[in-house]
């Protein structure tokens, strides 16, 4: 279980272009110079990613916010 | 900018510089810190402080002669402090918290001391401290010279005899009763020479009359040559101070005051030496402001209540302890924060200039690890009210300029600093927004009129309106006024972007050159301060000076719907007299008596517009314009559109001096609210649809594609959207790019689509479901991380 994804978000989702649930894996994340290989939910065919509201407004920005001020 | 250069700056802040007492106490009494932890009833700490620059703290607070009281600014003020019964206080309360002195590891060197007089004690007790070996040879039989004629009312016998203790408890060696005269025992050799064989230094605290030594050089009055900085006399090692020392400053005057203070503080300074001299280090260096010296310390008394001592003192009042804490807290605890005060963004930092300037450097030169400045450098509004009220004209807005320039050269500055503010540059340099044209039926034009973007942005009607007034008034034909909708560059000037302000200057001049170089007629006070610095071919005029000169105010009217109004300066006309006074009289004119805030003029604040301050750091924003709305009841009145919604958006009434000439009623007027980042960008692109329409006749490029699809928002999403900086254009491409490719996810349990998209350096995410002819949005969010599946980069 990745601490990126809620457990309310599993079963949740699904790629309305594929037709199929979105799966956990590895996706790849980068900004700036730094990249990192994270666990989120993402299409297993087209590879469409999700990021929550709360991921993007909390780690994501704070991380961002570290990764300029480097 | 260079180190040299930052350093200069920083030099300028004299908010470190000692108060007046502590600079006028020949052994720099820290009064200040010590009045603090005394009105705190903390008598332990602020014992710790006076000894600190007082060895025998019993003996100088029974015997001080204080000219620290002479400088104290609370003076003129009720009385200046009471300082040396506080410094008794300390001693009676204070001092059986304190550890006793430990002194350095012994080393190996041993110097002399003539005479056990207050200056040579306190040499015994900081070269004893510091690990050297120290004999005192005192021609009576007691240590303490002059101070046993001090009256034991003044001085009690048990104070002087407890404080000469501490010489002997450092393991200095006493002899007593050893009288130093011109010759030794056998006649051959004179008693300095042979200490100065068996010692490694020697200190002459001697009497006045000891100008016979024949070893040491005397001066041209005949008194033994003493340097008055490092207190050497004429023979190395040899160094002298208290009465000799005297003579030979005060000569031909034999009769002069003895200050204990002043003795100690000889002592202090011929310690510094010896202790040089023994290491073997220049005696010289860094010596500065030793003894009592001018500050250059400002301290604002204005509005400081006068308040009376709690009692008056001599050398012999006892204070209880809550008469020590009552008259400590007279102090005004001296400091400049001249700036600090007036800056809400100085004092969110907790420092001052000379501290930022320090930090700032830091985060310039830092090759590895965290930029912590950042957020501040990019905080300031660059209003340079702080450079107005600084005694000394510094002034943190060129600096911290210079420093954003630094940070984009070096590649430093984070990309979300600026950069939504920076689009909205490019928009209104761009297609959306800009053009330019003579007057419909002219083919020169002597003047433009530019109103800028953010006036266009806030109030288009207002610019549509003057721009038709311009038209119809009779010297229409003969001096044409074109139009000219352009930004000035000010936002990518802020950001420190140097190329981005080339471009949009770039741009600006081929649209002005089409005009044949008329002069501006500027609305915007940023505009107007921004072509002043940057564009000095331009010949400019601000518009409330043209439309006074031009007379195209409506006729005063009595109107009973104004409300009360108080005048708000835009920051960027702080030194543009001619427009603050211009728009006081159309004021005037206008029927409306204003009044006057207490920052106004030279000393106005920003609303935190300026700098991008509200894009680099929200919450200061908001504090800002909350203090600044704050300083009067009345409603506000005002020239820069963006002062004006920026209080509107905060919950302040307030007014465009367009509003009072062109809105139908200035009392709803006053409640208009801020348009809002999206309606911003609508405003302006319609309102260049409009003008050409209405005026050339001719149409604008069609909208692009996705700006077809209608949003539905509630007033959540509306003010989500503000909070994130998220534009309804932004929405738009997400919805229909998903709606086109087929991209997006679907929400089991609500249905809902949610879909992203990212047209360049943000990642924009929108939760979205059709209805009727548009597209409701539940929820918006953003972010500047790339995010990719494995193998589908």
């Amino acid at each position: 279980m990745s601490e990126h994804v809620l457990a309310s978000d599993l079963e949740r989702w699904e790629c309305a272009k594929c037709g199929i649930p979105l799966v956990l894996g590895k996706v790849d994340v980068s900004y700036l110079n730094s990249s990192y290989q994270v666990d989120l939910l993402h299409c297993p065919k087209c590879g469409m990613v999700f990021v929550s509201e709360d991921l993007a407004v909390g780690k994501m920005a704070e991380l961002e916010k570290s990764l300029e001020d480097k | 900018m260079e180190q040299k250069e930052l350093r200069e700056q920083e030099n300028r802040c004299i908010q470190e510089h000692a108060p007046e007492c502590t600079a006028t106490c020949p052994a720099h009494v820290d009064v200040r810190a010590l009045a603090a932890e005394l009105s705190k009833g903390d008598f332990g700490a602020a014992y710790k402080i006076y000894r600190k620059s007082v060895p025998f703290p019993g003996i100088i607070s029974h015997v001080c002669d204080q000219p620290c009281k002479a400088t104290c600014l609370r003076k003129d003020l009720g009385g200046a402090i009471e300082i040396a019964a506080l410094e008794r206080a300390c001693l009676e309360y204070g001092s059986h918290e304190a550890e006793p002195i430990k002194p350095l590891p012994r080393k190996s060197k041993t110097m002399a001391i003539i005479g056990a007089g207050i200056s040579g004690l306190t040499v015994a007790y900081d070269l004893a401290r510091k690990g050297w070996g120290v004999v005192i040879y005192e021609a009576s039989d007691r240590m303490g010279g002059g101070l046993w004629q001090t009256p034991p009312d003044a001085l009690p016998r048990d104070v002087l005899v407890s404080d000469l203790e501490i010489i002997e408890a450092l393991g200095v060696e006493i002899r007593l009763n050893s009288f130093v005269g011109r010759t030794g025992g056998n006649g051959h050799r004179t008693v300095l020479s042979r200490l100065c064989e068996e010692y490694d230094a020697v200190y002459l605290g001697i009497g006045p009359h000891s100008s016979d030594i024949p070893e040491l050089r005397l001066d041209e009055n005949g008194q033994i040559a003493i340097d008055p900085v490092t207190f050497q006399t004429s023979r190395a090692g040899v160094f002298a101070g208290g009465d000799v020392l005297r003579v030979s400053v005060n000569f031909p005057n034999q009769t002069f005051d003895h200050s204990a203070i002043l003795s100690l503080s000889e002592g202090r300074r011929a310690a510094t030496s010896i202790d040089r001299y023994l290491q073997n280090v220049s005696l010289t260096a860094a010596r500065v402001n030793e003894g009592a010296y001018t500050t250059r310390l400002f301290t604002n008394t204005a509005g400081i209540t006068s308040q009376a001592p709690h009692i008056l003192t001599d050398l012999s009042t006892r204070y209880s302890r809550e008469a020590a804490e009552e008259e400590a807290a007279r102090c005004l605890q001296c400091e400049c924060m001249e700036c600090v005060k007036t800056c809400e963004y100085l004092k969110h930092y907790k420092g001052y200039p000379k501290k930022y300037i320090r930090e700032i450097y830091n985060n310039l030169s830092i090759v590895m690890g965290s930029r912590n400045s950042n957020q501040f450098i990019n905080s300031c509004s660059l209003c340079g009210l702080c450079g107005e009220v600084c005694p000394t004209d510094l002034n943190m807005a060129s600096i911290i300029h210079n420093s954003r320039e630094m940070m984009v050269e070096q590649k430093r500055m984070p990309p979300s600093a600026h950069e939504f503010a920076l689009r909205d540059l490019e928009f209104s340099i761009g297609e959306p927004f800009s053009f330019a044209r003579h007057a419909p039926s002219a083919s020169t034009s002597l003047y433009a009129l530019f109103p800028g973007c953010q006036l266009c942005a806030s109030s288009p009607d207002h610019v549509e309106a003057l721009y038709k007034r311009i038209l119809a008034r009779p010297k229409a034909q003969s001096e044409p006024v074109g139009l000219l909708l352009h930004c000035c560059g000010s936002p990518a000037d802020w950001a420190g972007r140097v190329d981005l302000f080339e471009q949009s200057q770039e741009s600006f001049y081929s649209n002005y050159e089409q005009l044949g170089c008329p002069t501006l007629i500027l609305a915007c006070s940023s505009c107007y301060r921004t072509f002043q610095d940057q564009y000095p071919d331009v010949k400019i005029v601000s518009l409330w000076e043209w439309m006074e000169q031009e007379a195209l105010l409506p006729p005063r009217v009595a109107r009973t719907n104004i409300p009360h109004l108080a005048i708000h300066d835009p920051c960027a006309t702080r030194y543009e007299k001619d427009i603050q006074e211009s728009v006081r009289r159309i004021l005037q004119q206008l029927g409306i008596v204003v009044e006057e805030l207490p920052l106004n003029r030279e000393k106005t604040e920003c609303c935190s517009f300026g700098g991008m301050m509200w894009l680099a750091n929200p919450p200061l924003a908001h504090r800002v314009v909350e203090r600044r709305i704050q300083f009067s009841e009345s409603d506000y009145v005002t020239y820069c559109a963006m002062c004006r919604d920026f209080f509107a958006r905060q919950g302040k009434p307030a007014l465009h001096v367009l509003d009072l000439v062109f809105a139908d009623d200035p009392a709803t007027a006053t409640r208009r609210p801020d348009p809002g980042f999206s309606l911003r960008r609508e405003n302006r692109r319609d309102l260049k649809r409009r003008l050409l329409d209405q005026f050339w006749g001719e149409t604008m490029e069609p909208l692009p594609e996705f700006s077809k699809v209608r949003l539905i928002l509630s007033e959540e999403v509306h003010e989500l959207c503000e909070q994130r900086l998220i534009l309804q254009e932004d929405i738009q491409q997400v919805i229909d790019h998903a709606e086109k490719t087929g991209s997006k996810l679907m929400d089991r349990e609500s249905g809902h689509w949610l879909a992203s998209y990212r047209p360049a350096n943000v990642t924009y995410w929108v939760e979205y479901l059709p209805e009727g002819d548009g597209v409701r949005v539940f929820r918006v969010y953003s972010h500047r991380m790339n995010v990719e599946a494995g193998g589908q980069k």
